[in-house]
This record gives C-alpha cells, sequence and structure tokens, in this order.
C-alpha cells in the first residue's frame, strides 16, 4: 500500500485508517439518504399507480396510508391505454413516436450537413454566419414561440404533424457540438481521401459521419428524449385529442374533473410516460451523460 | 493549402437546410417579436393579416407595451416568485449538489451506481413527475408530506397541510413544494457538471494538501471550491436563467389554471413564461414585451456575474 509510506508510525497508520473508515461511513450514509430522497418520487409512482380505486377511497377515508399496497392492479394502466375512456395513450404514443422519428431525422441531417460546412469547408462569411447562429442560442424560446405560433396558424397548419415537427428540425446547439467533433478529426485524413479521389460530401459520408458516430449517437437520444418531453409547442399548436403528444396528453388527465381524484390513474399515466425514457436511459447511459455534461439543455 | 480553398457552392449546399429552417422559425421570429413589441394594440386574430410585415400601419412604434408589462402588478408579481426561489433553491442545491460531488468523487463502490440514481431525475418527464409531486404534496392526510409531518408529530392528523390544493394553498406552502421540486429535479445536471470538473483537477493538490496535514474542511475550502469556480459560475448562471424560464414544472404541479399560471381558482402561481403565453393570443404586443422583458434579465444576470466574478475565478 502506497499510503502507508506517508506515516511515520503504526499507530499514526492505525489512526489514519480510523479516520478513512468513519469518513466512508459518514459518505455512504451521506448518499444514500440522498438516494432515498430521488428515488422517493419514483417509488411513490409506481405504487400509486398499481392501487385500486377502493384501496385509494379506504385510505382517505381511514387516513391510513399503504406504503406496501397489500394487493396490486394493472387495470389504471389499462384504463390510460383504453379505448373506453377519452384518453387513450396508445394514441399519444403514435402521435409522439412519428413527431420524434420525424424531428429526429430532420434535425440529423440539417446537424450534420451545416456542422460539416462550420468544421471543413471555406467560404466567405463563415465566422459572422456562425457567431449569428450562437448568438440565438442566448433567446428565450417565447419570443420564438410568439411569432412561430402566427406563421403556423397563417398557414393553417394548426393540428398538423408538419406544426410538430419543422420547427424542431434544426437545432443550433447540436450543430455546435457536432462542429466540434467534426474539427477534431485530423486533417491528414482530409488530406488522403483527397489523394484516394474522394469528393467533399464523400469524405464527409465515408470518414466523418463515422467517426463522429458517438456524437450523432447523442445527438439521436438526446433529440428524440427531447421530443418525447416536449409540452409547450405541442400545447399551443395542437387542438383535436388525436394530435395530443404524451406530455400534453398527461396534462389533459390532470386537468380533467373526470380524474380529479384518481390518483392512481394519473400516476399510472406518468408511469407510462416515464418508462420508455428510463428504458432509453439504462440502454444509453454513457451517451447521455456525456452530451448533457457538454450541454446542460433539457428537451 | 486548405486555407486558400473555396467552397462557395458546396457550403451553399451544406448550409442550405439549416438556414431555411433556421430563417423561418429563429431568425425571423426573433426580429418580428421585438418589432411587435413595439406596437401597441396589436392583437393577432386568425385571418387579420401576416404577421407584423401584412398589417396595416395604423400601428406605431411605442414603449408602451414595455410601460405596461413593468407596471402591471401580475408581472411584478412573476418576478417576485421568481426572486424568492432563486435566492433560496439556488444557493441551496448548489451547495447540496457540490457536497454530493465531492462525495462522489471520494468513493470507489458502488460510484457508478450512486451517479445513476442521482441522474435519473433528468431523464424523466417533467410533466410526468411534477403530477408526482402534486399527489405526493396532496392537501389530504393521505399524502407522503402531510404524513410524514403527521408522524413528526408536527401538525396534527385532523389538519393536514394544504400544499398545492386550488382552495387555500397559502404561497409560503407553494413555495416549499417549488423549493423541493427543483432541488429533486436540479441535482443531477450539477452534479453531472462538478463531477466533471472533479475530475479535471489535478490529484496532486489533494496529496501535497494531505503531506502538510490539511483537514478535509481546509481541502474543501481551499482548494475544492477555488479550483471548481468555473463550474460553479456557469452552474449559477444556467440556474438563474432555468430559475426566470420555469413554466411546465409549475403547471405540472399545481394544474393549469386561468391564463396558463399554476393553480387553479384562488392563489395562483404566476411565472414570467406564464405571463407571456397568456397574453400571446390576446394582446401580442405586449407578451412580445414581455418575452423581450426576459432575454434583458437573463442578459443582465449573464453579465453581472462575469463581472462579479471576473476576479475571483482561478482558472
Amino acid at each position: 500500500m502506497e499510503r502507508e509510506l506517508y506515516f511515520a508510525s503504526p499507530e499514526e497508520l492505525k489512526r489514519y485508517k480510523r479516520k478513512q473508515l468513519i469518513s466512508n461511513v459518514l459518505l455512504y450514509t451521506f448518499l444514500s439518504i440522498v438516494a432515498a430522497f430521488i428515488l422517493i418520487p419514483f417509488y411513490w409512482m409506481l405504487i400509486t399507480a398499481v392501487k385500486s380505486n377502493e384501496l385509494l377511497e379506504l385510505e382517505q377515508t381511514t387516513g391510513v396510508f399503504y406504503f406496501f399496497p397489500p394487493e396490486i392492479t394493472f387495470a389504471n394502466f389499462v384504463r390510460v391505454f383504453g379505448a373506453a375512456s377519452r384518453v387513450n395513450f396508445g394514441q399519444y404514443y403514435l402521435n409522439t413516436i412519428i413527431v420524434a422519428i420525424a424531428t429526429m431525422i430532420m434535425t440529423v441531417v440539417t446537424t450534420v450537413l451545416a456542422s460539416f460546412a462550420f468544421a471543413r469547408l471555406n467560404f466567405r462569411m463563415k465566422e459572422p454566419l456562425f457567431t449569428l447562429m450562437i448568438a440565438t442560442m442566448m433567446i428565450p424560446g417565447e419570443m420564438m414561440v410568439i411569432t412561430n405560433f402566427q406563421t403556423i396558424s397563417i398557414l393553417e397548419w394548426r393540428d398538423t404533424f408538419q406544426a410538430l415537427i419543422l420547427p424542431f428540425g434544426i437545432s443550433v446547439f447540436y450543430i455546435f457540438f457536432l462542429r466540434q467533433t467534426f474539427q477534431q478529426i485530423p486533417n491528414e485524413l482530409y488530406l488522403a481521401a483527397k489523394v484516394d479521389g474522394y469528393g467533399d460530401f464523400q469524405y464527409l459520408w465515408k470518414v466523418m459521419v463515422p467517426m463522429a458516430m458517438p456524437t450523432i449517437v447523442t445527438i439521436i437520444i438526446l433529440d428524440m428524449m427531447g421530443t418525447w418531453n416536449a409540452y409547450i409547442w405541442p400545447q399551443l399548436v395542437t387542438e383535436s385529442d388525436e394530435m395530443l403528444m404524451v406530455s400534453n396528453g398527461l396534462m389533459s388527465i390532470f386537468q380533467s374533473a373526470e380524474f380529479a381524484n384518481f390518483n392512481n390513474i394519473k400516476l399510472a399515466a406518468s408511469v407510462v410516460v416515464t418508462t420508455p425514457l428510463l428504458i432509453v436511459f439504462m440502454l444509453f447511459k454513457n451517451y447521455i451523460m456525456r452530451g448533457v455534461s457538454r450541454s446542460g439543455i433539457k428537451g | 493549402m486548405l486555407e486558400h480553398k473555396r467552397d462557395g457552392w458546396k457550403a451553399t449546399i451544406a448550409l442550405f437546410p439549416a438556414f431555411i429552417l433556421l430563417t423561418i422559425f429563429i431568425l425571423f421570429p426573433i426580429v418580428n417579436t421585438v418589432l411587435l413589441s413595439f406596437m401597441d394594440n396589436f392583437a393577432w386574430a386568425p385571418g387579420a393579416g401576416l404577421w407584423l410585415f401584412g398589417n396595416t400601419f395604423d400601428l406605431f412604434p411605442s414603449l408602451g407595451n414595455y410601460l405596461a408589462v413593468l407596471s402591471d402588478p401580475t408581472f411584478i408579481d412573476a418576478l417576485w416568485n421568481t426572486i424568492l426561489l432563486v435566492i433560496i433553491s439556488v444557493p441551496l442545491s448548489i451547495i447540496v449538489s457540490l457536497l454530493i460531488a465531492v462525495a462522489l468523487y471520494n468513493i470507489k463502490a458502488l460510484k457508478g451506481f450512486f451517479q445513476t440514481i442521482f441522474f435519473l431525475p433528468y431523464v424523466t418527464n417533467g410533466i410526468a413527475l411534477g403530477m408526482v409531486f402534486n399527489v405526493i404534496f396532496s392537501k389530504y392526510d393521505t399524502g407522503l408530506m402531510n404524513q410524514i409531518l403527521i408522524s413528526l408529530g408536527l401538525i396534527a392528523s385532523d389538519s393536514p397541510i394544504n400544499w398545492v390544493g386550488a382552495d387555500g394553498a397559502t404561497k409560503l406552502a407553494m413555495a416549499v413544494v417549488l423549493i423541493v421540486y427543483f432541488l429533486w429535479n436540479g441535482l443531477a445536471f450539477k452534479i453531472l457538471v462538478f463531477m466533471s470538473g472533479l475530475a479535471s483537477i489535478d490529484r496532486q493538490y489533494y496529496d501535497a494538501a494531505r503531506i502538510d496535514g490539511a483537514d478535509r474542511k481546509t481541502i474543501f475550502n481551499r482548494i475544492t471550491v477555488p479550483l471548481l469556480s468555473p463550474q460553479i459560475l456557469y452552474i449559477t448562471i444556467t440556474s438563474f436563467i432555468g430559475a426566470f424560464k420555469v413554466y411546465a414544472s409549475v403547471i405540472s404541479i399545481f394544474g393549469r389554471g386561468p391564463f396558463n399560471f399554476g393553480g387553479s381558482t384562488g392563489l395562483t402561481w404566476v411565472t414570467v413564461v406564464g405571463y407571456v403565453y397568456r397574453d400571446m393570443r390576446t394582446d401580442t404586443g405586449r407578451a412580445a414585451a414581455g418575452s423581450i422583458v426576459l432575454l434583458l434579465i437573463i442578459l443582465v444576470i449573464t453579465a453581472a456575474q462575469f463581472a462579479i466574478s471576473k476576479k475571483r475565478i482561478h482558472y
């Protein structure tokens, strides 16, 4: 053990080790308390979602709360996916997936091409254009929403998929992010590719895109998660129930008098919306955390 | 050689898809919204005409909308709400997340496990978890928060606190709910940023300090905090800005009441963004002015924090 080098006597080493032990106990206790604080809402969501209406009523009348429900039911999930009620998360899922995939494809195309231009091509106005683009990142989204809402209304695109998709077909931040990755690709590769007779776009497709794949995957995941969580814009441009996306479906459950006293159904809907996100997170944890630590954007 | 080649037409092709969307949905709206904010009584209605530019100009530039926004009690209320949240929740969450990051840095076993758990709130749907907090802070005695307070003997079981209920939740109660929510929700990103900051600090500083016999507190105050000051500045700025942009979480916890503010009837929790959306259809010019005031606040905060910390940041 290299640490022993630091200590004059065995007693001092012993004292050091005891101190280490105490601090470890304190550290793990602290971290466990925080972990419990983080996990409680998830646990609460789950146990409430599987409680039956009768159990909920029993709790309300007796004031006794069941932290471990004696019996669980999946009826609430059936209800939120059900054709029987006005709420149909099957439809909301489908809408959100359509919008997420279409938005993602557009975003990836615009991002890859624009980042390529800014990272590899030489053209007049390159720096001013890039600065202009980056400057828009400071502007709060509300300023765009006010006018975009008018644009969409004038085009009579309210309640259409293109209204949900097109405004999110470009992301300045992703262009900034991917450009950085592209710039790290050594010039020698470009020169070698030139010697081999590659054109610029061939080089982009055959060399840059494969090399930047981890960043592109991060962009794909963050973008789709962003769409999954989108609330404000879809809320403004959708009118009919059939066009709602998942977050808006959730909010309409929350707002409706029909479910006012049914926390189990509300939170079953929350589980339905949260689960895909958690699965994606578990599968692509490293991509997501890497992307987020660079950005701080939240979809 | 590379510097001298010219790729004008290739660049045009490559930038075309991005810039056409950028122009329509980002650049034009910024210009249009700025112009709108100087127009009195501009209420856009379907069929009334094209954006601003298509309208007949019996509207002329004035500062009326800005004066209306800044003297509107509702807007002032929104600002006070934000300030209340900012002064409590920003320092609190920064301190807590810094402690967590340092704790994580100092352990080996289960490090990844804890990191994953702490990151979970970041990847969840804001509306879904807002609803969970609404249920946890239920006004009935079966809500988790009231259960905890009852079992601690802080409140009687027949007088649960109304945290989020439309009928009679106090402002203080609502503020407590929001502070807990923002602490819960905001830790993930801060921990991640502090962890990557810590990873870039040279271990030698810590070894040297230990040889000199410095205790944990001294190490934390004299090494960790100063060397993390760029991250702390970054987090402070983003947290301040985030607090002013709060919207979806508020309406998902309290319900979307009249005019898109949190809470249904009775007391509502007004937010700056909610204020903008309230007026968007009926008084577009004022909403535009509100959104530009928001932009100015963000710029001032950023500039002020850079100026204040210029001397105190150790890069």
